[in-house]
C-alpha cells in the first residue's frame, strides 16, 4: 500500500509525500513546494494531513469533520499555501477525489469553497490524469441552506 | 544560559492582565506553595528561556497544553534552531480550538506572522529548522513522513494505555515494538549515529521528541535495540533537548502527559495488533474507554463510588469485598442495564500515616503516594474491577474544591475557631494524629482503642478522652497541650441533614446498618467536628493563621470523590452538582458510614451549590479471617497483592467474596468452606449446566449414529429418539437450554466477568448479545447458531491445595495443626511419591478431558478412563484413604 521508489543510484525511497517530493526535485520543478520558509512548511503539513488524515479509512463523521475544516481553511484562499500553486493541491486533490465524486449536489454547495478549490485544482493542466472530472453547478440551488 | 540565544516569551493564556483572582491561576499558586517539589513553571527552566515582555503582534505565537506530548519536540527544535525563533507561548487547555479553521482541538500550534497557522508538530519543527536555513533531505522527509504515518498511531496508542488506562508491560510495549525495532535496524543497518547519516537533522528531533515520554523509562525501553539506545542517548543529552524535557515533564515522566492525554479520545490500537490481554468485547471496551461519560437528560444516571483505599495500606480481602467489588458488581449489571454509568475510586493520600511511613521508607510523602498507589491499581485490576477512573486525592484540583466548599462554609458561618487540647509527644516532637495514640475506650474500656474510633464499640473518640494514652511509635505518655483549630458547626446543620435525610430515606437502598448508624449519630445530637490538623501533607488550610495546617482527612477525603472526577472531565459538575438527573450510589463499609452519610452531606448543604448527596448508601458489615482478624502485622490473612499467587483465578475469589459478603452481620473467611462452594456450587452446579449443554447439542448432530450412547435420562435425549415431533421438541428444547446458557453467561457477567467472556466464547454469543441484560427473558440466539468449542469452566480445588495455603496465610492460630493426623496414616508411600501420583493424575485427567472435547473414538476414550482410574485407585492406597466409589458419568 505504502508506494516504493527504486532508483538507479541511492537506496530506495518509501512514502507518498517522501517519493513525490523527490521527484518534484528531480524534475527541476522546486517552486512547487513552496519558495519561502513559510510556504514550504505549510506545503508539508498538508502533505502530512493526506497521508494521516485523507488516506486509509476514515469514517464518514471523518471525512465531514475534514471537509469542513477544509472549507473553513479555504475561505479566503486561492491555494493551500495561499496564492501558489504547489505539491500540497496535487495530491490533495488526489486524495479527496474518492469522496468528493461522491458528494450530492447539496454537499458540494455545502462546502463551496472546497467545491470551488478543487474544481480549479482538477482543470489544471495535466493535473486531472485518468481520473474522473467532477461536475459542479455554477448557481447556486440552496441558497439558504447555510 | 549563555549559549541560547533564542527567546521564548512565557505567558500563561489562561490569566488576564488584571488576573488575581480566577480559579486558574489561584489555584496555580495554592499548588506552588504547597509542593516546593512540583511547581508546574519551573522557574529555573524559565531563566534559561530567556524572558522579555511583548505585544501580541509581532513575532510567533506558540500554543502549548500541559502535558501534550507534541511539545517536547517543538521546543527542542525550538532550542536547537536557535536564530531568530522569538516565540511568545501561551498555554492553553487541553479542549481549547486555537485553530479557527480546525473542529477538534491541536496543540501545539504555532502561529505566524501571517496569521497562518502551522498544527502539525513536525511543520513547526520544520519550520522552526527552515528559518535558521536548514533544508530537509529526501531521507529526513522519508522519516518525517514515516513518524507521522507509522511511528506516531503506534506511539499514542501506546502512551494512552500506559498514562491514562494504568497498563503495564507489553500491553503498552506491543503496538510500538515493532517501529522501536525498525528504528534499530535502520541505525544499525547504516552504521550512522543519526537517522539521516553523519550529522543531525530534522528527524533526530521529531522522532526522540515523540519517543522520550515512553523510552525514558527503562521499563519500556527493549535491552537488545543497542542502536536506537545509544542514539537516544546521544539526542537525550544535548542541551535543548534536556531544557524541553524539563519544561514539559516537569521531573515527573510520562505522568505529565496525564493531563492532556486523559482529554483525548482512545486512539484506535495500530492495525493487526491486539493490545488487550482482557477477554472484553470489542464494543464493551469501546463503551467504558472511549468517551467521556457525562449525565444525559432524560436517561437513568448512575454514579457510583467506592470508599477510597487509604493509600499505604495493601487492601485485605475485607477491604475488597466491602467497597470496591460490591460497588463493581453493581456497576456492572447497571452498564448491563444500560444505564449512563460512572464509577469511579481512587486512592486516599493524605494525612499522619503518609508522613510517617516517607520517614520509614526515606522517601517524600509524594513518593510513597505514587508507589502505593499503583500497587492499589495493580490489585484492582487483577480482580477485574471496571473502573472507569481510579484516581487519587493528591491532586491541585482536590485542593481547589475542598478550599472551594470551606470558603462556602466560613462565609456562611459554619465554621468554627476553638483552641484544641491535643496530645503532643515530647521525645517525637510532635503533635500526635489520632491514629498514633492508642489507649483505653472512654466508653467501653476496650485496651487498644485507637485516637479516632473505638474499633470495639464503633463510637469515634477524642484522642485527649483516652485513659492511658501512648504514643504508638515510642510507647511514651504524651502530654496534652492546645493548638487554634476549626470546627465544622454540625449543630447548626443538624436540621436541613435531617430534613435531607427524611427526603431520601424512605424507598431507597439504604443498608439498614447505614441507616441504624445514622440514626443513632442524629439520635445522640451532632457536635461540632474539629477540621483541621497540625500536619504538612495535606490540604492547605486557606485562612490566616492556619497556614501550617492542613484539613483533617474526614474533611476532604470524601471530597475526593469530586476531585478525581474532575481530573477525568471538566466537566465534573455535571455529575456533582446535579442531583436532579444523578442518582449517587456509595459502596463502603460500616466505619465510613457518618462521613458518608452525615458529616460529608452536612458539608456539601452547608455550601449551598446544589451539590449531588447520596441517594443510596450502602455499607458492608466486617469480614474476619477464619476465626479471628486480618492483621498485615501479624502476617494473618489474605492480602489483595497475595490472592494472585495463590494460583486461584480471580473470578473463583470474586465468586467467593460475593457468596460469603457480610450482609446482615459480620461473616469469616474460610479455607475450606472456599473449597465447598467453589467444588459444589460452581464445579458441579453451574460448570456442570453449561457443559451438558454441550453435550445436549452433539447429541442432536450425532443422533443417527450414537443416538443410543446416551443413558443419562434427559428429556431431549429421549425425545430425541422418539417421533418427528418428539425430535422438534429436542431441538427446542435444546435451542432454549443454549439461551437459557447465554443469558446466564450475561447475568454472570458482573459477579465473574472472565468466566462470563468464556463461556460466551464457547458459544460464540454475537456481541450485543453479551452486553445487554433485558427485563424478561428472550431468545437472543437465533435457530442455527452454532456454538463453538466448549472445555470446562473451573477446576476443582484439592484438599492439600487448601490446607497449604491456609498454612500459608496463617488463620490456623485456633486449631494449631490438623496437619499430622494425616501424615500417620500415610504409611504406604512418603509425600514425594503421593506428589508424583497427583501430578500424573491431572496429567492423564487433562488426556481425558481433551480427548472428549475432541469427539476421539470411544475404544480410545474408555482407555484413557481406565489409565485415570488405575492412577486414582494408586493415589488412593498411597494416601491411605478408602476407596472412593467411581463417580459414573453425573459430572463432567
Amino acid at each position: 500500500q505504502t508506494p516504493v521508489l527504486q532508483t538507479n543510484n541511492g537506496p530506495s525511497l518509501t512514502g507518498l509525500t517522501t517519493i513525490a517530493a523527490h521527484l518534484v526535485k528531480q524534475a527541476n520543478k522546486e517552486y512547487l513546494l513552496g519558495s519561502t520558509a513559510e510556504e514550504k512548511a505549510i506545503v508539508q503539513q498538508w502533505l502530512e494531513y493526506r497521508v494521516t488524515r485523507v488516506d486509509g479509512h476514515p469514517s464518514k463523521e471523518d471525512i465531514r469533520t475534514l471537509l469542513k475544516d477544509l472549507n473553513s481553511y479555504l475561505e479566503d484562499k486561492v491555494y493551500l499555501t495561499g496564492y501558489n500553486f504547489t505539491l500540497a493541491d496535487i495530491l490533495l486533490y488526489y486524495g479527496l477525489h474518492r469522496f468528493i465524486v461522491d458528494l450530492t449536489v447539496q454537499e458540494k454547495e455545502k462546502y463551496l469553497n472546497v467545491s470551488r478549490w478543487f474544481c480549479h485544482i482538477q482543470h489544471y493542466p495535466g493535473i486531472r490524469q485518468h481520473l474522473s472530472s467532477v461536475v459542479f453547478i455554477k448557481n447556486r440551488l440552496y441558497t439558504n441552506s447555510h | 544560559m549563555a549559549g541560547v540565544s533564542c527567546l521564548l516569551m512565557w505567558h500563561d493564556g489562561r490569566s488576564s492582565p488584571l488576573s488575581g483572582g480566577g480559579a486558574g491561576p489561584s489555584l496555580t499558586q495554592n499548588f506552588i506553595s504547597r509542593r516546593g517539589s512540583r511547581r508546574p513553571h519551573n522557574p529555573k527552566t524559565k531563566d534559561r528561556f530567556r524572558l522579555r515582555q511583548r505585544g501580541l503582534h509581532g513575532g510567533m505565537r506558540l500554543f502549548v497544553s500541559e502535558g501534550a506530548p507534541g511539545s517536547l519536540p517543538v521546543l527542542a527544535a525550538a532550542g536547537r534552531a536557535r536564530g531568530r525563533a522569538e516565540l511568545l507561548i501561551s498555554t492553553v487547555g487541553p479542549e481549547e480550538c486555537v485553530v479557527p479553521f480546525l473542529t477538534r482541538p491541536k496543540v501545539p500550534v504555532l502561529q505566524l506572522d501571517s496569521g497562518n497557522y502551522l498544527f502539525s508538530t513536525s511543520a513547526i519543527c520544520r519550520y522552526l529548522f527552515l528559518l535558521s536555513g536548514w533544508e530537509q533531505d529526501d531521507l529526513t522527509n522519508q522519516w518525517l513522513e514515516w513518524e507521522a504515518t507509522e511511528l506516531q498511531p503506534a506511539l499514542s496508542a501506546a502512551l494512552y494505555y500506559l498514562v491514562v488506562q494504568g497498563k503495564k508491560g507489553d500491553d503498552v510495549l506491543g503496538p510500538v515494538r515493532r517501529a522501536l525495532t525498525h528504528i534499530d535496524h535502520s541505525l544499525s543497518r547504516q552504521n550512522c549515529p543519526f537517522l539521516a547519516g553523519e550529522t543531525e537533522s530534522l528527524a533526530d528531533i521529531v522522532l526522540w521528541g515523540a519517543l522520550y515520554p515512553l523510552l525514558q523509562d527503562p521499563a519500556y525501553f527493549p535491552e537488545e535495540l543497542s542502536a536506537l539506545h545509544s542514539w537516544f542517548q546521544t539526542l537525550s543529552t544535548q542541551e535543548p533537548c534536556q531544557q524541553a524535557v524539563e519544561t514539559v515533564l516537569k521531573q515527573q515522566g510520562v505522568l505529565a502527559l496525564r493531563p492532556y492525554l486523559q482529554k483525548q479520545p482512545q486512539p484506535s490500537a495500530p492495525e493487526g495488533k491486539t493490545v488487550s490481554n482482557e477477554p472484553e468485547l470489542p464494543s464493551r471496551a469501546f463503551s467504558s474507554f472511549c468517551l467521556t461519560r457525562l449525565p444525559v437528560a432524560g436517561e437513568r444516571n448512575v454514579l457510583i463510588t467506592s470508599a477510597l483505599p487509604y493509600v499505604n495500606n495493601v487492601p485485605h480481602l475485607g477491604n475488597i469485598i466491602g467497597c470496591v467489588l460490591s460497588a463493581d458488581v453493581f456497576a456492572r449489571y447497571s452498564r448491563l442495564r444500560q444505564w449512563n454509568t460512572l464509577y469511579l475510586c481512587g486512592t486516599d493520600e493524605y494525612g499522619t500515616a503518609t508522613e510517617t511511613k516517607a520517614m520509614d521508607e526515606g522517601l517524600t510523602p509524594q513518593e510513597i503516594c505514587d508507589k502505593y498507589h499503583v500497587i492499589h491499581a495493580d490489585i484492582y485490576r487483577w480482580f477485574n474491577i471496571s473502573f472507569d477512573i481510579f484516581g487519587r486525592t493528591t491532586t491541585p484540583q482536590q485542593t481547589k474544591i475542598t478550599q472551594d466548599i470551606f470558603q462556602r462554609l466560613l462565609a456562611r458561618g459554619f465554621v468554627l475557631q476553638d483552641s484544641v487540647e491535643q496530645l503532643r509527644c515530647e521525645r517525637c516532637a510532635r503533635f500526635l494524629a489520632d491514629r498514633f495514640v492508642e489507649g483505653v475506650c472512654p466508653f467501653c474500656g476496650y485496651e487498644e482503642a485507637r485516637g479516632d474510633q473505638c474499633d470495639k464499640c464503633g463510637k469515634l473518640i477524642n484522642a485527649i478522652e483516652l485513659k492511658k494514652p501512648l504514643c504508638k511509635v515510642c510507647r511514651s505518655s504524651p502530654v496534652v497541650k492546645s493548638s487554634q483549630h476549626l470546627f465544622l458547626d454540625l449543630p447548626k446543620l443538624e436540621k436541613r441533614v435531617e430534613e435531607w435525610l427524611e427526603r431520601t430515606l424512605p424507598g431507597s437502598d439504604w443498608t439498614p446498618n447505614a441507616r441504624f448508624i445514622i440514626r443513632s449519630w442524629l439520635r445522640d445530637g451532632l457536635k461540632p467536628r474539629c477540621i483541621t490538623r497540625d500536619l504538612k501533607w495535606g490540604t492547605p488550610v486557606p485562612l490566616e493563621g492556619f497556614e501550617s495546617k492542613v484539613f483533617y482527612v474526614w474533611f476532604d477525603a470524601t471530597i475526593g470523590y469530586l476531585s478525581i472526577t474532575a481530573n477525568y472531565t471538566d466537566q465534573w459538575e455535571k455529575w456533582w452538582k446535579n442531583p436532579e438527573q444523578v442518582e449517587l450510589y456509595q459502596f463502603m463499609a460500616k466505619d465510613n458510614v457518618p462521613f458518608h452519610g452525615i458529616v460529608f452531606p452536612c458539608s456539601a448543604l452547608g455550601a449551598e451549590d446544589n451539590y449531588t448527596l447520596v441517594s443510596h448508601l450502602i455499607a458492608t458489615e466486617y469480614l474476619n479471617y477464619e476465626d479471628g482478624k486480618f492483621s498485615k502485622s501479624r502476617g494473618v490473612g489474605v492480602f489483595g497483592d497475595m490472592a494472585q499467587d495463590t494460583g486461584i483465578p480471580a473470578d473463583i475469589w470474586r465468586f467467593y467474596l460475593l457468596y460469603i459478603r457480610p450482609e446482615g452481620q459480620d461473616s469469616a473467611f474460610s479455607w475450606t468452606d472456599m473449597l465447598l462452594k467453589n467444588n459444589s456450587e460452581l464445579l458441579n452446579n453451574l460448570g456442570n449446566f453449561i457443559n451438558r449443554i454441550r453435550d445436549a447439542l452433539r447429541s442432536i448432530l450425532t443422533i443417527s449414529r450414537h443416538g443410543n450412547q446416551y443413558i443419562q435420562v434427559n428429556e431431549p435425549w429421549k425425545q430425541i429418539k422418539g417421533s418427528e415431533a418428539d425430535r422438534q421438541r429436542a431441538g427446542t428444547v435444546t435451542g432454549v437450554a443454549v439461551n437459557i446458557a447465554a443469558l446466564l453467561s450475561v447475568m454472570l457477567q458482573p459477579y465473574m466477568p472472565t468466566v462470563s467472556a468464556t463461556i460466551q466464547t464457547q458459544l460464540q454469543l454475537p456481541p450485543p448479545a453479551c452486553n445487554i441484560l433485558v427485563t424478561d427473558f428472550l431468545c437472543t440466539l437465533p435457530a442455527g447458531h452454532q456454538i463453538g468449542t466448549v472445555s470446562p469452566l473451573f477446576q476443582k480445588l484439592e484438599n492439600d491445595q487448601i490446607e497449604s495455603l491456609r498454612q500459608r496465610f496463617g488463620g490456623g492460630q485456633v486449631k494449631p495443626s490438623p496437619k499430622p493426623a494425616v501424615v500417620e496414616t500415610v504409611t504406604a508411600a512418603g509425600p514425594q511419591q503421593i506428589q508424583v501420583l497427583m501430578e500424573e493424575v491431572t496429567k492423564q485427567g487433562n488426556i481425558v478431558r481433551e480427548l472428549k472435547a475432541q469427539k476421539a473414538d470411544k475404544n480410545l476414550v474408555a482407555a484413557e478412563v481406565a489409565k485415570l482410574l488405575d492412577l486414582k485407585k494408586q493415589l488412593a492406597l498411597a494416601e491411605g484413604k478408602p476407596l472412593e466409589a467411581p463417580k459414573g458419568k453425573k459430572k463432567k
